[in-house]
């Protein structure tokens, strides 16, 4: 009686959404072949890859390339920068966008606020290319950067040739770009906020910034604890973009994060069952922090992700 | 009656003031930019500081640009790639996103399951480079178009738009006999116009921008995008090929500042029209899946 009703119900589910099953057919394919067969290629983290035998004919060597990972001292550099560059970025670039959202909001001028958005927008836009061009030519011996760096006592050279000035160029022209583009989550959030609050606070008699930290901020806890998670979920996501292409041999002791020794080992040194363990490491590492970070979040009374 | 406040005046006074000074430390880089492409290489090098105003305005930089057969073969790659790119990508991304907002579906779950489930784990970079490899996809654009064709994130932006479309809508559009299909073309897609607009703009300035993929897929440099032309350019410090060696020193620092000029200049054009879009809760729902 029961499997009677289970199959007519499927069969009443098809009829009545085949068309929706069928749209979704193109997409799932793509998935499958561009997503979910890659997964399946994880598994030369176990392997020792022979690009002539392929996937599935390299032989399989166990852990192998997991206990070399950990014995190898430039893994466990790359592992360390990783958690300083996100680190830093959690305590310097995350509150940004918080800070100019809380006070694009103060601004009653529309055209004012309006062009300062468009404004700080742009180097969102503006390609990794061409945002390390500029780097790299504001931080050589005689860029503006240095200027700078010279005019408060520095010694004038290339930057990007020194350890010591490699986060902060890192973050602060991270900060410079993306900034203003984070910053619109937080102005959605805000148009949210119920107007009554800010009336009854001017009744009481507070002033515009008792108002901007009492119920303003308030206002964005879950956005910012929700965008956290997401963050600590990609703690060990540096990405090799703008790393490849602002790091040299002389500063990898402090730039070479996880995915730039992987790309190394894969593409330099031909090693891709050691690349991909790497890769597989990283990935996994993530998943845990996002899921940790989650469950943290809705412990402490916020909305988690899922 | 509005008291004047000191108090108030001063917090004025300080949020105007920091953010001009951030819109003003945004632009100027960019201004010296746009002004040392317009100068030759001495004003350059006699300059010191920013760059805001040049005496001798030239466009040789700009007349090299635009002779330089590896950048404008880098342009020809890009605008294939964004061709064959865009249409593709609208065409999942809809699909993805009205399976997404769909509701009373038996499979519905363990489906979207399959799909969002690709936003926090895959394969990475080897995997994904042998599996292009196995595709037989190297050296051509196919492996750009193919393994940018969806972004599941884009695709639950969509979905979003379009559960904020009125549930009778459709409902009375299906009692009229409309199937998925007319749906989708009569009622949803012209109901998300700014959505769509979005969404291209998202996918087409990371298509225009990219170049990791290319720089490991690509071996042909007859087939390079215009972002690792560039990159050549201006991080690798190799100077491009057919150009006249006395001819290109006059000019070997400012031909850069014209290669980005020229190559940033179509994406600054369009975003401020879609900004407006940009606010409309388009990411919130998006991040909250």
């Amino acid at each position: 009686m029961k499997e009677k009703s289970f199959k007519s119900k499927i069969k009443k589910d098809f009829t009545r959404n085949k068309w929706k099953y069928f749209i979704v057919i193109p997409v799932i394919i793509y998935l499958l072949i561009f997503a979910y067969k890659p997964m399946y290629g994880l598994i030369i983290a176990f392997k020792r890859f022979r690009p002539q035998l392929g996937i599935m004919d390299s032989p399989w060597v166990g852990l192998q390339n997991f206990k070399s990972l950990f014995r190898d001292f430039y893994f466990t550099r790359s592992l360390r920068n990783t958690f300083t560059i996100s680190l830093l970025s959690i305590l310097l670039s995350f509150p940004a966008p918080v800070l100019l959202a809380l006070l694009l909001n103060e601004v009653k001028v529309k055209w004012f606020k309006k062009t300062v958005q468009t404004i700080t927008y742009m180097p969102h836009f503006i390609s990794m290319v061409v945002i390390c061009g500029m780097i790299i030519s504001f931080t050589q011996t005689n860029g503006i950067i240095t200027d700078i760096v010279v005019f408060f006592g520095g010694e004038r050279a290339n930057l990007l040739a020194q350890t010591k000035f490699f986060y902060p160029i890192y973050i602060i022209s991270g900060i410079w770009q993306q900034v203003g583009w984070d910053s619109i989550i937080y102005l959605a959030a805000l148009s949210g906020i119920d107007q009554e609050q800010y009336e009854a606070a001017k009744v009481d008699g507070a002033g515009r910034l008792k108002q901007m930290i009492y119920i303003t901020l308030p206002g964005l806890i879950p956005t910012i604890s929700m965008l956290l998670v997401l963050k600590l979920g990609k703690v060990l996501g540096v990405g090799y973009e703008k790393i490849l292409l602002l790091y040299q041999p002389i500063t990898y002791e402090v730039a070479d994060v996880i995915s730039t020794y992987s790309y190394r080992k894969a593409f330099v040194n031909a090693d891709y069952g050691f690349s991909t363990a790497i890769g597989l490491f990283n990935s996994v590492v993530n998943i845990v922090f996002l899921l940790a970070s989650n469950k943290l979040s809705k412990k402490m009374g916020q909305s988690g992700l899922f | 009656m509005k008291k004047f406040k000191f108090e108030d005046f001063i917090f004025d006074f300080l949020i105007y003031g920091f953010l001009i000074a951030m819109a003003m430390v945004t632009i100027l880089p960019v201004w010296h930019i746009i002004v040392a492409s317009f100068s030759t290489s001495t004003d350059i090098a006699t300059n010191s500081g920013l760059m805001l105003w040049t005496k001798n305005i030239d466009f040789g930089a700009y007349e090299m640009v635009f002779s330089d057969k590896a950048l404008i073969g880098g342009f020809k790659n890009t605008l294939l790639y964004l061709g064959g790119s865009l249409p593709l990508n609208l065409f999942l991304t809809v699909l993805c996103g009205y399976f997404l907002a769909c509701t009373n579906m038996y499979w519905k779950k363990p489906i979207a399951g399959l799909i969002m489930f690709t936003m926090f784990f895959n394969g990475g970079m080897i995997p994904n480079y042998l599996n292009i490899k196995d595709l037989g996809l190297m050296d051509s654009l196919w492996s750009l178009i193919l393994s940018g064709a969806l972004s599941v994130y884009n695709a639950v932006i969509c979905k979003t738009a379009i559960e904020a479309i009125p549930e009778s809508l459709k409902e009375s559009a299906y009692i009229d006999g409309a199937n998925d299909f007319k749906v989708i073309f009569k009622i949803i897609l012209p109901l998300i116009k700014p959505t769509l607009a979005v969404l291209t703009l998202y996918y087409g300035v990371s298509h225009w921008n990219s170049w990791f993929n290319a720089s490991i897929y690509i071996k042909d440099a007859d087939l390079l995008p215009v972002q690792n032309v560039l990159r050549s350019i201006l991080v690798a410090n190799s100077s491009t090929e057919n150009i006249d060696a006395d001819v290109f020193n006059s000019y070997a620092e400012t031909i850069k500042y014209a290669a980005i000029v020229v190559s940033t200049a179509p994406i600054m054009c369009v975003y401020p029209f879609l900004q407006k879009y940009f606010n409309k809760g388009v990411m919130i729902g998006a991040v909250k899946g």
